[in-house]
This record gives C-alpha cells, sequence and structure tokens, in this order.
C-alpha cells in the first residue's frame, strides 16, 4: 500500500479529518489557558513554547488537510470532509436544530493556510518584539485565543457557529489592543473598536434572524442548496434585506465605509497584533463571509451592487486620508481599509475568488508592511512619526530591503504579489457593465493614491537623512528577522498562483468568475499596463515631492490649506460621529435614561415602596408594647378569633374525629 | 371499671373543663403577679387535661390519657423552669409585677 493509497483510507475512514478540524481550533485553545492561567508562574522560556507551539501545530494540522486534500482526493463540497454527522448536536429547541459544525472546503482551507500560516509567523516575530513587556504570557494567551475564535470562524459550517467566532475575534481584537490599558488611548481605542463593532454585529444578528425565519436553518450547504433549487422561494425583498444586514455586519469587521473608524484607532496596539488581527486575518473576516453566503448575494443583486460601491468608495475614501497622515502606522491603517475596500469591490463585482485572491496576497504584504514598521519602531524606541524617521537604509538594512519589497508590491509593481490580483479585480470591474466601469476607475484612482502614499511613506522613512535625535539603538533580533523574510518571499511570489487556477480551485465553494464576452487576454494585458502606468504616476509624485525637493510637500500643503486639513483631519468623520451619534447618545443616556427613567421613575418607585414599608412599621411597633399582658391578650383575642372561624366555617375536622382514626 | 357515674353527663365535664379553663385565661390576663399568673396557666393546663380524659373515656380510646401524660410531664418541666426564671427575676428586679417586667420593648 502506498502513501497515497493509504490517505486515501484514512480519509475515507475520515479519521485524519475528523481529528485534525477539531485539533485546528483546540491547540490554539489549549495555548490560551496555559498561559492565561498559569502564563505569570511560567519561566518565560516556557511561555515562549506553549505561545509558539500552539499555532505552530495548528498551521500543521492543516497542511496535513491540504496535503490530504491535494493528494489524490479531490476537495468535495462539504458533504465528504464536511463530517456533518459528527457535528456536535448544540442547540435544539422545539424545530430548531443547530450543529456545532466545523465545515473544511477549498474556501476555509484557503483561509486556514493564510490565518495559522502568517499567524504563526507573526507569533514568531512577536517573540523579538515583546521581548521586555511584562504582560509576555497575558499577550501570547491573547494571541492564542485571537486564532482560536478566527479559526473557528473560518471553520464554521452555519451561521450561528460563524458568529461565535466572529464575536470571540472582536474579544480578541479588544483585548489586544488594549493591550497597554495603563495607556487612556489605548484603552479608549479597545472600547471604541468594541462598539463600533456590536453596531455592525447587531447587523450580521438581524441578518441571521432573518435567515432563520425565511429558510428554516442556518446550515452554509443548505441555504445554498435551497436558494440553488428554488430561486422564488424566498421573497426577493427579503434577500435583499438579509444581504443589506449581512454586509452592515461585514462592514463593522473589515472596517469598511460607513463603520471603519475603529481601525485607525486599533493601531494603539502593539504592531505584531496590527500585523496580524487589524490587517492580515480578522479584518478580512467580512469579505470572508460575504464569499461564504455568496448564493445569496447572487441572488439580491441590489445588496450585492451595493458590496461594489462600499467598497470601492472606502478604498478610494481611505487611500485620501493615507496621503497625509504622519504617524506610518496610521498610514498603514489607511491602507489596510482602503485594500479592504479593493476586497469588497471585487465581491460586488461577483468576482469573489478575485476577493479571496487579494485577501491572501494582501495577507502576505500588508502583515510584511506592519512587521516592517514594528521593526522601525522597534529600533527607534518607540518612535511612529515618519517626521522624525529618515535615512534608516542603512541603519536597518533587511527592514529596509523587505520593507522595499512591500512597497513595490502593494504599489502594484508588475510580478509581484499584489500586481496579480489587484489586476484581478480591477479586470472583473471593467467587464461588470457599465457599472462596473466607475468601480472600475475608481479603483485605477486608488492604485495610483497607494503607489504615492506608499513611496512616501518609504522616502520618508528611508531615504534623506534622520531628522531627530532619537538614534536607532536597538538590534533588531533574528526572530523579527526571519518572519520578515519569509513574508518578503510570498509577498514576491504569492501571486505566481494566478487567479485562473485560484478561481478554478476555488470555484466549489464560491462559484467560477463571471464570464463575459468582452473578454480577452490582449484586454486584460492592456489594463495591466494601464494600472502599472498609474502606480508609476503616483511613484513620481511622490519622488517629486518628497525625494528631490522635501520642501515642495509643505509647500503645497499649505498652498491648498483647506483640502490639506480635511484630509489632515480625516474628514472630520470621527468629529462629525461623535456630534451625530455618540454626544446624542451620551446626552439621553444621561438625561433621559440616567434622570428621567432611572433617578426619577424607578428611583421614585423604589422609594414609595420604602416610604409605605416605614409607615406602617411607625404605625405598627405601637403593638409592641413590651407589656406581657398585652401579648397575652392578642393572643388569646387571636385563638378566640380562629376558634370562632372554625365554628362558623366548620371544616368538619374536630377532635371527635381525630380521636377516632 | 365504674370510677365515671354514667349518670353524670359528658357535658359536665366539659362545661367544667370550659370554666376551668376561662378561670385560667381570665387570672393569665388580669392579675400582676408572676406566681399568680403562673399559677393560670396551669389552670389552663389541668382544664385542657380534663376535656383529654373526657373524650378519652367517651371513644373508649388510650390516645387520649397519653396526651395527658404528656401535658402533665411537660407543665411539670415548664414549672420547674419556670419557677427558677421567677426566682431569677425577682433577685434582679426586686419586684414580681408583670408590668414592671418590660424589657421586651425597645
Amino acid at each position: 500500500m502506498n502513501a497515497e493509497q493509504m490517505t486515501t483510507v484514512l480519509l475515507h475512514h475520515g479519521f485524519i479529518i475528523f481529528a485534525s478540524l477539531w485539533l485546528i481550533p483546540l491547540l490554539p485553545f489549549v495555548g490560551f489557558l496555559v498561559n492565561g492561567v498559569f502564563g505569570a508562574r511560567l519561566p518565560k522560556w516556557l511561555v515562549t513554547a506553549v505561545g509558539l507551539l500552539a499555532p505552530l501545530g495548528s498551521f500543521v494540522v492543516v497542511l496535513i488537510d491540504a496535503y490530504a486534500a491535494w493528494s489524490g482526493v479531490t476537495l468535495p463540497v462539504a458533504e465528504e470532509l464536511a463530517l456533518n454527522h459528527r457535528a456536535i448536536d448544540w442547540i435544539s429547541v422545539g424545530s430548531l436544530h443547530i450543529d456545532f459544525t466545523l465545515v473544511l472546503d477549498q474556501l476555509s482551507l484557503v483561509m486556514l493556510l493564510v490565518v495559522t500560516g502568517v499567524g504563526f509567523l507573526i507569533h514568531i516575530y512577536s517573540v523579538g518584539y515583546m521581548h521586555g513587556d511584562p504582560g509576555y504570557a497575558r499577550y501570547f494567551s491573547y494571541l492564542n485565543l485571537f486564532l482560536f475564535f478566527m479559526t473557528t470562524l473560518v471553520l464554521a459550517g452555519n451561521v450561528l457557529v460563524m458568529f461565535v467566532g466572529w464575536e470571540g475575534v472582536g474579544l480578541a481584537s479588544y483585548l489586544l489592543i488594549g493591550f497597554w490599558f495603563q495607556k487612556k488611548t489605548a484603552a479608549d481605542a479597545g472600547k471604541k473598536a468594541f462598539v463600533v463593532n456590536r453596531i455592525g454585529d447587531f447587523g450580521f444578528l438581524i441578518g441571521i434572524f432573518l435567515l432563520l425565519a425565511n429558510f428554516g436553518t442556518l446550515t452554509f450547504s443548505e441555504i445554498s442548496a435551497k436558494l440553488t433549487a428554488s430561486p422564488a422561494a424566498i421573497d426577493a425583498g427579503v434577500l435583499t434585506a438579509i444581504c443589506l444586514c449581512l454586509l452592515f455586519g461585514a462592514t463593522g469587521k473589515s472596517a469598511q465605509l460607513p463603520l471603519y473608524i475603529w481601525l485607525p484607532d486599533a493601531m494603539e496596539g502593539p504592531t505584531p497584533v496590527s500585523a496580524l488581527i487589524h490587517a492580515a486575518t480578522m479584518v478580512t473576516a467580512g469579505v470572508y463571509m460575504i464569499a461564504r453566503t455568496h448564493v445569496l448575494f447572487d441572488h439580491a443583486p441590489k445588496a450585492l451592487a451595493l458590496v461594489g460601491i462600499v467598497g470601492a468608495a472606502t478604498a478610494l475614501f481611505a487611500a485620501t486620508i493615507a496621503l497625509v497622515q504622519n504617524d506610518i502606522k496610521r498610514v498603514l491603517a489607511y491602507s489596510t481599509i482602503s485594500q479592504l475596500g479593493y476586497m469588497f469591490l471585487a465581491c460586488g463585482v461577483a468576482a469573489y475568488s478575485a476577493g479571496i485572491f487579494h485577501l491572501v496576497t494582501h495577507a502576505f504584504f500588508k502583515a510584511l508592511l506592519f512587521l516592517a514598521a514594528g521593526s522601525i519602531i522597534h529600533a527607534m524606541g518607540g518612535e511612529q512619526d515618519l517626521r522624525k524617521m529618515g535615512g534608516l537604509r542603512k541603519r536597518l538594512p533587511v527592514t529596509f530591503w523587505t520593507m522595499t519589497i512591500a512597497v513595490f508590491t502593494i504599489a502594484g509593481c508588475p510580478l509581484l504579489a499584489a500586481f496579480f490580483s489587484k489586476d484581478a479585480i480591477l479586470y472583473a470591474a471593467f467587464l461588470h457593465g457599465a457599472s462596473g466601469r466607475i468601480l472600475w476607475f475608481i479603483g485605477l484612482m486608488t492604485a495610483l493614491l497607494t503607489s504615492f502614499y506608499m513611496f512616501r511613506l518609504w522616502y520618508l522613512a528611508f531615504l534623506g537623512e534622520l531628522r531627530s535625535e532619537q538614534h536607532p539603538h536597538h538590534a533588531t533580533p533574528l526572530s523579527m528577522l526571519v518572519p520578515l523574510v519569509i513574508l518578503a518571499l510570498l509577498s514576491i511570489g504569492g501571486g505566481w498562483i494566478g487567479i485562473e487556477r485560484i478561481s478554478a480551485y476555488l470555484s466549489p465553494s464560491t462559484g467560477a468568475l463571471p464570464t463575459s464576452a468582452e473578454s480577452n487576454p490582449h484586454l486584460e494585458l492592456n489594463l495591466s499596463l494601464l494600472a502599472v502606468a498609474f502606480a508609476v504616476v503616483g511613484w513620481f509624485f511622490a519622488d517629486w515631492l518628497y525625494r528631490r525637493r522635501p520642501a515642495r510637500a509643505t509647500q503645497l500643503a499649505s498652498a491648498v490649506p483647506a483640502a490639506y486639513q480635511l484630509l489632515a483631519n480625516k474628514y472630520y468623520v470621527d468629529e462629525f460621529y461623535g456630534a451625530m451619534f455618540v454626544k446624542p447618545l451620551l446626552a439621553t443616556s444621561k438625561y433621559v435614561l440616567g434622570w428621567v427613567i432611572d433617578v426619577a421613575i424607578l428611583g421614585g418607585i423604589a422609594w414609595l415602596l420604602a416610604g409605605v414599608a416605614s409607615l406602617a412599621g411607625m404605625i405598627l411597633q405601637r403593638w409592641q408594647s413590651g407589656n406581657l399582658r398585652s401579648y397575652a391578650a392578642w393572643l388569646a383575642l387571636g385563638a378566640a378569633a380562629v376558634l370562632l372561624f372554625v365554628l362558623l366555617h366548620g371544616t368538619g375536622f374536630t377532635f371527635a374525629t381525630a380521636l377516632r382514626h | 371499671m365504674t370510677f365515671l357515674h354514667h349518670d353524670v353527663p359528658l357535658s359536665w365535664y366539659l362545661l367544667l373543663s370550659a370554666v376551668l379553663f376561662s378561670l385560667g385565661v381570665v387570672g393569665f390576663l388580669i392579675k400582676r403577679n408572676l406566681i399568680t399568673v403562673f399559677l393560670s396557666i396551669e389552670l389552663m393546663l389541668n382544664a385542657v387535661n380534663l376535656s383529654f380524659v373526657t373524650f378519652a373515656y367517651q371513644w373508649q380510646a388510650v390516645k387520649g390519657q397519653i396526651f395527658v401524660f404528656f401535658v402533665m410531664m411537660v407543665a411539670a418541666a415548664e414549672a420547674a423552669v419556670g419557677l427558677a426564671i421567677i426566682i431569677a427575676v425577682f433577685r434582679a428586679r426586686a419586684t414580681l409585677s408583670v408590668d414592671r417586667i418590660d424589657l421586651m420593648k425597645l
């Protein structure tokens, strides 16, 4: 029996997959428990070992799954690999039955490879980055907790299990943003992220209820089957409502308009956290969710169009803000929002696999960008202001070269990863009719801006002369350099899979790419060249403003002060939301709920009850005279009253009957 | 066994019991001397005993007689404890008037 046959036999026994599917989330959970409960008392090397082995174990299990799926056995959709029959009976009330199902299919496998793979690299990086932090064990337990929930989210076989993971990653995100909770800005940022995400989750939850009410099931495969079998069975309006609710949930988690505001503030967390949770994995959950429920969106074209519009608008909007930010992590945060917009744009033109493709490459290059930025911050002793950097090229050579690769990748340099995925999205948008052309053009403009702000960051950080007294003094440890190099290699080669191969592979899960009569390789090549040209223009502008004549940038800013202020203050959206929602809500809470309802009504009722009771006490206390004979008199009176009652309403019970029995 | 004459009707015994009980109640309520109050309680207990034995005889049931023994036993114990308390109270307050023993009032 050769290895391949053996794998097949084991697969058909369902043994490997069954065991391993549960292991994927379980291992990080064990890591979370060990480090969370005993971490403070364990030696540091043991904390590190537990913190690293958990994600490594998950990654290895995923690799085994990938090998099993790849060797001989083609991945079937849901049924055979899903092991629905092994699922745990979770909720069973009346006619409602929900299993705790884990499903491994093409989509979740790709996603898992990214989550556990990039996750493991960032765990390694964290060992170096967090080495001196007093909360070292707490940090790793949170990070493992995040992986537990993220893998649950990805493996979920129904919407409710996904929601559990969805909420869980929100919790982990909150804990890690506010990791340095002694710092007020960090604690506030954590709260903001949590609250804004709850708003989105509200939409998601309503969507789940609507799904349950109209489909009677929450299992992805059953929903798809039902909708494909009889598309007219569900009212189109209801479908659109469901999709809009799901989209609202996705905008919260994936930081899209109008709920993107928490992500820039989330940069208060440690930089590896920004890389893992707020760039590579968690924030892509919204895209994953839309791809997972794509059958619903396919039957609700209006909602799908809105997905594209939200994506394109967010991509452009966030890119313009990124142009003028001075905090290196904020630039990357807005860049993340913008790139997530691309993924939504792809979903909006029904090119889900292109969105997932960009998700994968983005996980590589954005994690790399953040980790490189973290390396700079680490070396600069916590400095994040681009204006105080400069000339780091010679001092941090590995960081410089890996960052350079990442910058060229995100800018869309040909043959690097993002070039393929971004072009796949733009091409799919271009083929999507007249509305698609508009989305395509917005995407193209965003590509120009992306190139500009990334090269701006690059010039400010690495070229020229150091612009502060703060000399880079920390040596970058090997544990931080290795992930940088691996991610750089992935950022170069990650796109060579190509959109054709990945969409063919993903098609059982996400459907095939939409076909168009206009599609031809010539057009695709020309569009690619156009995108590259736009990126070069962006680079040229950055070069002109920040390398050749650095003074020009400030001149330009002061030439159009209104525009500059608008961008620098992020379109005043936070202020607008503050005045529009936060202040009125706070006022309502304080005055209406706090004073009127709580103090006046509820408090009034409580005081009234207390008053009645004490008044009754004041009257009744006269009885307690202390005179023994008065007590005896009341006793006798009471006995007489009872006797009288029995005589008048005789129950037939007398001493005579008592003695007789 | 003729220690109870059959020409004395049952109601007479019960009436006597009721009269004795009422005397006990009234004595308990109007007397101020603690010892008299205590005696009134004994009177009530014995009134009840009388009705018990009456009914026991009437229905030829031994349960009623057993009750009486229990009551007498408890009364004896109560007398011992009660008199001890009365002596203790007198030593502490130099009075036996129940109206002046009003510590239960706050």
